[in-house]
């Protein structure tokens, strides 16, 4: 049971929250413009890194915000969490 | 008498309060403050179990959690009966009733025993390599035979009747054992009112201070922590499990202890409590020595006697060999001496005398071990290295310590190996998590209470002390004689030798190999001996072979703890609609959808299921029906940019609908696969109320927002979550019209006025109500929204005013046949999260000019627009279908068989008077007119390909 | 060396040592096929690439120890009664190897068909479930229908009572389905492959994909050096994207951590598998006594092998609803696994954009079951440089395509 941090609510236990996938896959915004295998990657393909990794989470059962999250995959420790649309810190 | 083996005085126990307990149907008596082990040794009972493989008989080896050999089932009634308890932490109460396991017929005469007489042919791993022939054998001949020699004791026959309870705390500081140094800690950590939690898994806090003298340091540190308004003690409650940001899992014994416990209380509670600080203070398992019959009833941990002696006032033997790596035994048999056992010899493999064993005076022989022991139930004799044979009941050991290292393990620290101590030791102390004591390699009570005060001060610094110099115990063994390593799974020192020969040179490959440290006890006295032995053998240092994970629990824990009370109806809340009290007073049969309770139909006069939903379907088809929809899902869609908002989402235009008109709206996922479906109503120009199926509307709704959100955060919109505000009441029939008129105010429902898929507010009676007019039977329908609470009287009302017009209550299987007559799906039925629209003619939801809408990029992939993607279809068959049911073009040839597609629904049209069916058929369009067959176990069902809606296809009744 | 009860009697007698079961040779400079991961798949893989495709000159690297991953850690759930018919095709293929597998290899797999019996608790899980039981049998594939009182007299600890939160409406019951030993077919698979000249190279990880100019594989690079290679199979489950990321692929999948549980051993009081995917709990015993329990992922992509408690504690809650007389044993052990996750939930199989680059991953939580057919089929494919029928559609180019093969699809909870 991870304790994430929703950049409006503060540190909840993560049942409070719901996982997102990996974080800054934008829809492409042009979608028929995009060939079959440009499509099945914003679809489909994800980083999956063992490390760093940049994740959505909802805050579903609190303020039912979107927010991301940076979290080593291999400690689980979350270095960071921000608001859609603010960069990713380094 | 309270046993023969009782001291005359001294000990923690309650000489006042004897206590009646059996063991094995023989009765026996033992005092308030012992553990079952303690009782027993008092009663000179050792001789307490037998092993896993080889049946040998097993007495006491410890005197604490790590115990291998001494479990017991406790039996406390039916449903109240408990395998596998270690006797050693099983507090004694009156009545106790315990029996050994793995026996047969008896624990001194057990059959199984024969496998030790032939052990030479199941050494480590025998079982992979044989049992192969004849192949059909391991089945049914050797697995049964292994399964039934295998397991330890029997699991429960009756449900538990006890209840179990989940804690959840916050505090700054956790710590985790209350011997000297967790005690020291949580004086430190409360000392300026910060909020701690002291737990340990004995009945006292205490720890190895409970074998010492009475101590008044001890009284009054509890007597301090009682005081402090923000410390939590709790004795009988082991921390487990250590888990990512210091949550850390406690079970907490509540009434095990007791002979009589208060129903009211649960049998335990599983605490979860997350700390901004651990403080580990679990302390350190002393080892045993590895050598050939180290294992007989009457071998014990030396420390352990000490205990048993000086906490339970018990001698465990009257003529006593230690045999020792380390100085802690000589204490042990100090302690021991000077209460009447005698000391015939010290064997010490160290060529030099230590202070302790020159200052102890116990006749100590130098460089010597323990090499064999004889004995039948228990130990007779003990063999020494240099060749002396000593008659004994009583031969203790202790290869030095190994300390508790596994939480700290789990919360993802590095463990060094200490060379001194030959043992695994934590690290550095972290922000989160430090260790204190000897499960830090730190001995001595004062360096433990030092270390404790510094480890709870949140300012404390962390001083190094020297752990106390240990060497390495276990050799490789012998080829003679059993020397066990892990005693519970009969792993002998040869079978490491064996699994290291064969090639498991890892240690996680010689553990699985060999099964050592996969027993009850999880390795806790095996491990280190284990490791030790594999370095030798594979000629590698120790570290180098690193050490086996250390996975929670740290003991065992009860499965109904950690399920705690979600428990029948707890186990997942169930959701009714307002008129579900209703229903079940009109003979309503119920299904789960969801997490709701559908009425399925309504029972009257004994009918059955069948000629319910027939007449059902009757009295909607001819009349008025009227159904709960309650359970829809319902999202409230408001904002300037609402319309373009469900253009994005929908498949369908949004952006031209009129205020008060509906569409039919399909969702799809961004992979264009049918996600949902349902109705979106325009109430004005910038609010719309949408509405989902029953089991999709959480689904749903996280599907919008994260667009919302994410995706076109731009756009100025916004989602309430509706379905609980509303009851739906659905009058559906060609009288429903003339059913609600007379309910309905302010809203003008006349056919023209208020044609199919439009929407109006207005009121029932005074009551504020959305009225769609909308229809999933086929028929003239209406759904009546009224704030939930207003749901049961306007459910009566409509009842009232339908019942001259012979309004039916349906269910959702009446539903279900109504639909289907008329061909309407239902997501999850007819799809399944491979079908995208066109596959359910469904192309004409698409709004034709729309650039783009969620899922509609996929639709355009190779495999999308093939043209023997499966297509629903309506099916006329002799008989009603299965669902789920395949059909084929050929039903004459044998498996494999290919399949065209398979039956979605299938009911008794009671409108038709035949069976009805749709299904999902390969290029089904094309085969419409075609006979394809449907082949069951015992035959084979032809069926003709129809068009799927067979009831008013012209929908002249919708319109009506 | 033969394995038998004469070998062991033998030993038994005379005292002489084991020798051992697989070679620890020190890697060459250069093999044919260089295999990425020592877990049952790619043991499996090189046991059949030598034994059916005269290739020997083989490697299995190993980050660890053989067999430490997923095919060490798994429940050993054992089926085949798929819907679709890849899949079905699959671990039928799989199902058939079992059967023989212990003869085969001569290293007892204790592959105990004890049956699999799938529990419905709603309407709508009766209609997949019969959907699967009609397209099984017309497969060939047995799996047939109970109703809850034959699932009861199948399984008698099993709470069959109607006032269950989640009552049983049926069973769909593989006969044929089962358990095995998971350490043994590693090991057996190694030692067979051993023996046939595969070299497996433990504590050996792979740091990095060498490839010539044109893009083909050339080598490993190896924390015990280069090893050149015509060919590289990478077979790293739950480690798949790291290595194919060393390729320079990205790949379509998810790594999740996907814990189990043991109890302490109890005498046989469960004779089957029972799986409820509609509560998420799949509970056995093993021989040896003790219920293995499984559970849904945790939630967040994650390689810690550790999870949540809450997970452990949502397993119990319906693994002690299904079988009230298990609520007092307890908890011995419980230990997590990496798994890699696809899109749809099925395996990739197959080639890769990369010229000599081969890839079979993506099993999720059901990859030890097909153990021997993935690496069949898996070997074939290398070899040949050409997908086997059974694998071919499972490749990876059905992300683009959309042709999915979708299971859990198929099962999906809406109405």
């Amino acid at each position: 049971m991870l304790l994430i941090a929703c950049p409006w609510c503060g540190k909840r236990p993560e049942n409070e929250f719901r996982y997102g996938g990996e974080a800054h896959i934008a829809r492409p915004l042009d979608p028929a413009s995009q060939d079959d295998a440009a499509w099945a990657e914003f679809l489909y393909l994800r980083s999956n890194p063992k490390g760093m990794h940049a994740e959505r989470w909802r805050h579903i059962h609190g303020c039912g915000r979107f927010f991301n999250c940076v979290r080593d995959t291999v400690s689980d420790r979350i270095s960071a969490t921000y608001r859609p649309g603010e960069t990713p810190p380094r | 008498m309270t046993g023969a083996f009782r001291t005359p005085d001294g000990g923690r126990i309650d000489r006042t309060r004897p206590l009646a307990f059996s063991f094995d149907g023989r009765g026996y008596s033992g005092l308030r403050g012992d553990t079952l082990a303690s009782a027993l040794l008092a009663n000179g009972v050792h001789l307490v179990g037998r092993s896993f493989k080889y049946h040998r008989p097993r007495g006491i080896l410890s005197a604490g959690s790590e115990e291998p050999n001494a479990l017991v089932t406790i039996d406390r009634g039916a449903g109240r009966i408990t395998p596998n308890l270690r006797a050693t932490q099983l507090e004694l109460y009156d009545g106790m009733r315990a029996r050994s396991q793995n026996r047969f017929p008896s624990l001194a005469w057990d059959l199984g025993a024969v496998s030790n007489t032939v052990a030479p042919l199941f050494p480590a791993g025998f079982y992979y390599k044989t049992f192969m022939w004849p192949r059909v054998f391991w089945r049914h001949v050797y697995e049964p035979a292994i399964r039934a020699a295998a397991g330890l004791g029997r699991a429960p026959v009756a449900a538990d009747p006890d209840r179990y309870l989940h804690y959840y705390a916050h505090c700054d500081v956790l710590v985790i054992g209350a011997g000297p140094a967790g005690l020291a800690a949580a004086l430190a950590a409360s000392a300026n009112g910060a909020r701690v939690v002291l737990c340990d898994e004995q009945p006292e806090l205490g720890g190895s201070l409970l074998a010492e003298a009475a101590s008044s340091w001890l009284r009054e540190t509890l007597d301090t922590l009682a005081q402090r308004a923000e410390v939590t003690l709790l004795p009988r409650t082991t921390a487990f499990g250590w888990f990512p940001d210091n949550l850390v899992g406690l079970a907490q014994r509540v009434t095990d202890h007791l002979a009589h416990p208060d129903p009211q209380l649960p049998r335990e509670r599983l605490w979860h409590v997350r700390a901004s600080r651990v403080v580990i203070a679990a302390g350190a398992v002393e080892r045993p020595m590895v050598f050939a019959g180290n294992d007989r009833p009457g071998i014990m941990l030396a420390d352990a006697a000490r205990i048993y002696l000086r906490r339970y006032g018990v001698k465990v033997g009257t003529r006593a060999v230690i045999a020792t790596t380390d100085d802690s035994a000589y204490a042990a048999g100090v302690a021991l001496q000077q209460a009447g056992v005698a000391i015939c010899a010290v064997a010490d493999p160290r060529t030099e005398a230590s202070d302790a064993a020159r200052a102890s005076g116990l006749p100590l022989l130098l460089g010597a071990s323990a090499v064999a022991t004889s004995g039948k139930l228990r130990v007779s004799r003990a063999t020494l290295s240099n060749g002396e044979a000593i008659a004994c009941d009583l031969l203790l050991m202790c290869g030095g310590w190994t300390p508790s290292v596994h939480l700290y393990s789990q919360s993802r620290a590095r463990l060094r190996f200490d060379e001194r101590l030959q043992a695994f030791l934590p690290g550095e102390w972290t922000a989160q998590v430090r260790s204190a004591g000897a499960c830090n390699g730190t001995f001595g009570l004062e360096a433990c209470l030092e270390e404790g005060y510094a480890a709870g001060d949140a300012t404390g610094v962390r001083r190094h002390y020297a752990p106390p110099l240990s060497q390495p115990t276990a050799q490789p063994a012998v080829a003679s004689g059993k020397a066990f390593v892990d005693f519970q799974n009969d792993v002998t020192a040869r079978d490491l030798v064996i699994a290291t020969q064969e090639g498991f040179r890892s240690i996680e490959h010689v553990k699985r190999y060999t099964t050592t440290g996969m027993a009850t006890d999880q390795g806790k006295t095996s491990s280190m001996n284990t490791l030790a032995i594999v370095a030798g053998l594979t000629g590698r240092p120790v570290p180098s072979v690193g050490h086996t994970t250390f996975r929670m629990p740290y003991t065992p824990v009860t499965f109904g703890a950690l399920a705690g009370a979600a428990r029948g109806h707890l186990f997942e809340p169930v959701r009714r609609t307002p008129i579900h009290d209703w229903a079940v007073a009109n003979g309503a049969v119920f299904e789960n959808v969801g997490t709701w309770q559908r009425a399925r139909w309504f029972t009257r006069n004994g009918e059955d299921a069948h000629r319910a939903v027939a007449r059902e379907c009757r009295a909607v088809r001819n009349a008025a029906g009227m159904f709960d929809a309650t359970t829809l899902g319902k999202i409230e869609v408001t904002g300037p940019d609402a319309a373009e908002y469900l253009d994005r989402l929908y498949t369908g235009s949004f952006a031209r609908l009129a205020p008060g008109r509906c569409r039919y709206g399909v969702l799809l996922t961004e992979a264009g696969f049918v996600m949902d479906d349902g109705v979106v109503a325009r109430l004005a120009p910038d609010r719309f109320h949408v509405t989902t199926t029953t089991g999709g509307a959480a689904s749903v709704l996280h599907h919008m927002e994260d667009y919302r959100q994410t995706e076109f955060p731009e756009l100025r919109v916004w989602l309430t979550s509706v379905t609980e505000q509303w009851a739906v009441i659905a009058v559906q029939g060609p009288l429903a019209r003339q059913v609600i008129t007379p309910l309905i105010t302010g809203i003008d429902i006349a056919a023209e006025a208020m044609p199919h898929m439009s929407v109006r507010e207005g009121r029932v009676g005074e009551i504020p109500a959305r009225v769609f007019r909308v229809s999933f039977t086929g028929e003239l329908g209406y759904e009546i929204n009224v704030p939930a609470d207003y749901g049961l009287a306007v459910w009566h009302e409509v009842h009232a005013a339908g019942e001259p017009h012979g309004i039916t209550p349906y269910g959702t299987e009446a539903m279900h046949v109504l639909r289907a007559e008329k061909g309407y799906i239902i997501v999850g039925q007819e799809t399944d999260g491979t079908v995208i629209p066109t596959d359910l003619g469904l192309d004409w939801t698409i709004g034709r000019t729309k650039r783009d809408f969620v899922g509609k990029r996929s639709l355009a992939r190779p495999d999308m627009i093939r043209a023997d993607r499966r297509q629903l279809v309506g099916l006329v068959a002799p008989e009603v279908l299965e669902e789920g049911a395949q059909l084929v073009a050929d039903a004459t040839v044998l498996p494999p068989i290919a399949m065209l597609g398979h039956v979605t629904s299938a009911y008794w049209s009671e409108t038709l008077r035949r069976p009805i069916a749709l299904a999902m058929l390969s290029a089904g369009r094309a085969r419409i007119g075609q006979t394809l067959y449907v082949p069951m176990p015992d035959r084979s069902i032809a069926v003709r390909v129809t068009e799927p809606v067979t009831y008013d296809p012209e929908s002249s009744r919708l319109h009506a | 060396m033969r394995f038998s009860v004469y070998s062991l009697m033998r030993h038994a007698l005379g005292g002489a040592a084991w020798p051992e079961q697989w070679r620890s040779p020190e890697p060459r400079a250069a093999y044919d096929v260089v295999i990425v991961g020592a877990g049952g798949h790619g043991l499996a893989t090189a046991y059949y690439l030598a034994r059916d495709h005269g290739v020997r000159n083989v490697a299995v690297l190993e980050r660890g120890w053989l067999g430490g991953g997923n095919t060490g850690r798994n429940t050993t759930v054992i089926r085949s009664n798929y819907l679709w018919d890849e899949s079905a095709m699959l671990y039928e293929h799989a199902l058939k190897l079992w059967e023989g597998l212990a003869q085969e290899l001569n290293y007892n797999v204790m592959y105990s068909p004890r049956g699999v019996m799938m529990l419905a608790h709603s309407v709508h899980d009766v209609q997949v479930f019969k959907r699967h039981v009609h397209a099984n049998r017309l497969n060939g594939i047995d799996n047939e229908w109970l109703t809850p009182e034959q699932a009861k007299a199948f399984c008698p600890p099993l709470n069959t009572s109607s006032e269950l939160r989640h009552p049983i409406l049926g069973a769909a019951l593989q006969r044929r389905a089962g358990v095995a030993r998971h350490d043994a077919v590693a090991w057996g698979y190694a030692r067979a492959a051993s023996a046939l000249g595969v070299d497996i190279i433990q504590n050996c990880e792979v740091t990095a994909i060498c490839r010539v100019p044109s893009g083909a594989v050339a080598a490993v690079e190896t924390t015990r050096g280069r090893i050149a290679a015509r060919k590289v199979a990478a077979v790293a489950a739950g480690h798949t994207s790291v290595v194919m990321a060393m390729a320079g692929l990205c790949m379509p999948l998810e790594s999740y951590p996907l814990q189990a549980l043991v109890s302490e051993p109890v005498k046989p009081v469960l004779p089957c598998v029972v799986m409820s995917n509609s509560i998420h709990a799949y509970i056995s015993q093993s021989d040896k006594g003790e219920l293995v329990i499984g559970a849904a992922t945790d939630a967040y992509v994650s390689y810690s092998q550790a999870g949540g408690l809450h997970i452990a504690e949502h397993t119990l809650e319906a693994i002690c609803e299904l079988f009230p007389t298990f609520r007092r044993l307890r908890m011995l052990r419980n230990w997590g696994g990496i798994v890699d996750v696809t899109p749809d939930r099925s395996p990739i199989i197959g080639l890769t954009p990369v010229p000599g680059l081969y890839v079979n991953c993506g099993w999720g939580t059901g990859g030890f079951k097909a153990t021997p057919g993935s690496g069949h089929v898996f070997a074939a494919t290398v070899a040949r440089g050409e997908p086997h029928p059974i694998a071919a559609p499972f490749s990876l180019d059905r992300f683009r395509t959309g042709r999915l093969i979708d299971e859990a699809a198929a099962a999906a909870v809406a109405h």
